[in-house]
């Protein structure tokens, strides 16, 4: 009969004592708590030295009041762009809806009155719920009409209906001003929602 | 009457001060710590508008906190669950009772010692109050029936007595040199001069006893770098039971010590209310030159600067609370049995000589 194999032998077991060697002036403590003591206080009265000065100490942003400058690319809320007499410039070629990863886009196409239009969304709703702001479907856009440049960042609701926005609502919206920022407020959850 | 007119006012100050300044650290607590981080700090309660630096953030914790649910574990001791946050603050707000804010105030042929109580043993007197604040904390622990909060009551009474004997033993320099325990004696004491110059405050007498003071002191807090009865992110603490006031209570308790803190500290080292080179009678400039002052604005000085000095202190405490972070339990104790205490014995000694000599 064959001996079992042999099991490894058991590991060693080590007591290892780590104990970093302080500094002599670490472990007076006193000393060190007085270098603590000069980088907490120099932070203090140079704060509130730019206070004084009517600068600003802290690294704060107080938002909504204060908002931080938005880099001009940057992917915000998406809106529909309008042609002339305020239709959507939108043909509903379905490319957005097609290369959208997250499928938050829904489209219905119906027949434009114009022969050389063809197709017009008679419904554009976005899930914003679902949207993970890739921008695709702005790259994807042949007609320029689908553009993520409101600049609006804040757009919660208080149900998942309210995160879809409408045809009507996304036409309305407009875009950011050169600072970047929003030059309106984000529709209201019940306009969203289409129960005006 | 006019005796407890007098004995009223002068508790009404102390009081007021006392209260308003602990109630206000709160506030200090959250600002400074704020700025030190490169912070904003709490600044969104308003009234009508107006938000005044978050000043009203105190009010809205109070308005928070009374109206809170006053939660009383089923096991918990009725009584003691009761009395442990009141003689918390009790203790820590007697405690400021002896200690001067000013000179003699002389009205109408009577003169007062403006302080809420005179007495000869005033520094034990303190000394006892910050003592007995433990208990508050170890009642509470106790009577918790919860073991976190056994543990967290049982850690701030090791704390306290190692802490004790160190703030006992360093505060006996101080009362060496200046030959009392009255705190106005020794207040008094430190209006004397070397070379008509230098003034003798307790800061350059006793630096070694000042060192060692402000420790135990920040230690009888129970505040960071000392915070370990609370040790809220290991066993939450003392505390864990508490909701409501009761627990506002402890943590009035705390900033209220801290303020007792520091008026034990510029009473025995700052010299109290001195202004350097200000007597009864106006300015002695040390080149000979004499500035002289009413009797009035000689003592609103030095209430002027002792509060300020007891503001200045609460701010570098809160420095330090805000700088260091927590000691272990084990380093808490070496740190009061084998360095605080030896040393405080050694300052002793060290005194004793110095003063034959």
């Amino acid at each position: 009969m064959a001996s079992a194999p042999a099991s490894p032998p058991p590991p060693k077991v080590l007591l290892v004592r780590r104990e970093v060697a302080a500094h002599p002036r670490q472990r007076f403590y006193l000393a060190e708590v007085l270098v603590g003591l000069r980088v907490t206080a120099g932070h203090f009265f140079r704060n509130m030295g730019r206070w004084m000065r009517g600068q600003k100490g802290a690294v704060t942003y107080q938002w909504p009041e204060d908002r931080r400058p938005l880099a001009s690319r940057l992917r915000s809320l998406h809106r529909l762009v309008r042609r002339d007499d305020g239709s959507p410039r939108c043909v509903a070629c379905m490319m957005c809806e097609t290369v959208c990863p997250a499928h938050c886009i829904y489209i219905v196409a119906g027949e434009h009155p114009n022969p050389d239009v063809e197709k017009y969304p008679t419904r554009f709703d976005i899930d914003l719920g679902k949207c993970v702001f890739c921008g695709f479907c702005v790259e994807a856009c042949p007609e320029d009409a689908i553009r993520m440049d409101t600049g609006i960042l804040e757009f919660s609701a208080f149900s998942r209906e309210g995160l879809v926005y409408s045809k009507d609502v996304l036409l309305a919206l407009e875009p950011a001003g050169a600072d970047g920022l929003p030059t309106m407020a984000p529709p209201a959850a019940l306009v969203r929602r289409g129960f005006e | 009457m006019v005796d407890l007119g007098i004995a009223f006012a002068r508790v009404a100050f102390i009081m007021g001060f006392v209260l308003n300044l602990g109630g206000l650290l709160t506030w200090v607590e959250r600002k400074q710590s704020a700025v030190m981080q490169d912070r904003v700090g709490a600044n969104r309660a308003s009234i009508l508008g107006f938000r005044l630096f978050g000043l009203f953030h105190p009010l809205a914790d109070a308005l928070k906190m009374l109206t809170k649910e006053d939660f009383m574990p089923a096991r918990a001791d009725r009584v003691l669950f009761l009395v442990a946050p009141v003689a918390s603050v009790f203790f820590a707000l007697s405690g400021f009772a002896t200690i001067p804010f000013g000179d003699v105030l002389q009205v109408g042929g009577r003169e007062i010692s403006l302080q809420a109580v005179e007495l000869n043993a005033g520094v034990l007197y303190v000394f006892a109050m910050l003592s007995m604040g433990v208990y508050g904390v170890v009642l509470a622990g106790w009577a918790s029936a919860n073991n976190f909060a056994l543990l967290g009551g049982q850690r701030a009474a090791a704390l306290m007595i190692s802490a004790e004997v160190a703030i006992g033993a360093s505060i006996m320099g101080v009362c060496m040199v200046y030959g009392s325990l009255d705190l106005q004696e020794i207040a008094r004491g430190q209006g004397a001069y070397w070379g008509g110059v230098i003034p003798k405050w307790g800061l350059l007498t006793q630096p070694l006893g000042f060192v060692l003071f402000l420790t135990a002191g920040i230690a009888t807090t129970k505040r960071a770098p000392f915070d370990f009865p609370e040790g809220e992110s290991e066993i939450i603490g003392y505390n864990v039971e508490y909701s409501g006031m009761k627990f506002g209570m402890f943590l009035m308790a705390d900033f209220v010590e801290t303020v007792v803190v520091a008026g034990m500290t510029t009473a025995l080292f700052l010299g109290g209310w001195q202004v350097p080179w200000l007597f009864r009678d106006g300015f002695h400039l040390p080149g000979g030159l004499l500035i002289g002052l009413p009797h009035l604005v000689v003592v609103l000085l030095q209430v002027g600067a002792f509060v300020t000095k007891v503001v200045a202190m609460v701010w570098f405490l809160m420095l330090i609370r805000w700088t260091l972070p927590r000691f272990r339990y084990d380093q808490a104790m070496r740190l009061g049995w084998l360095g605080l205490l030896p040393l405080a014995v050694l300052n002793i000694v060290l005194t004793a000589a110095v003063l034959l000599l």
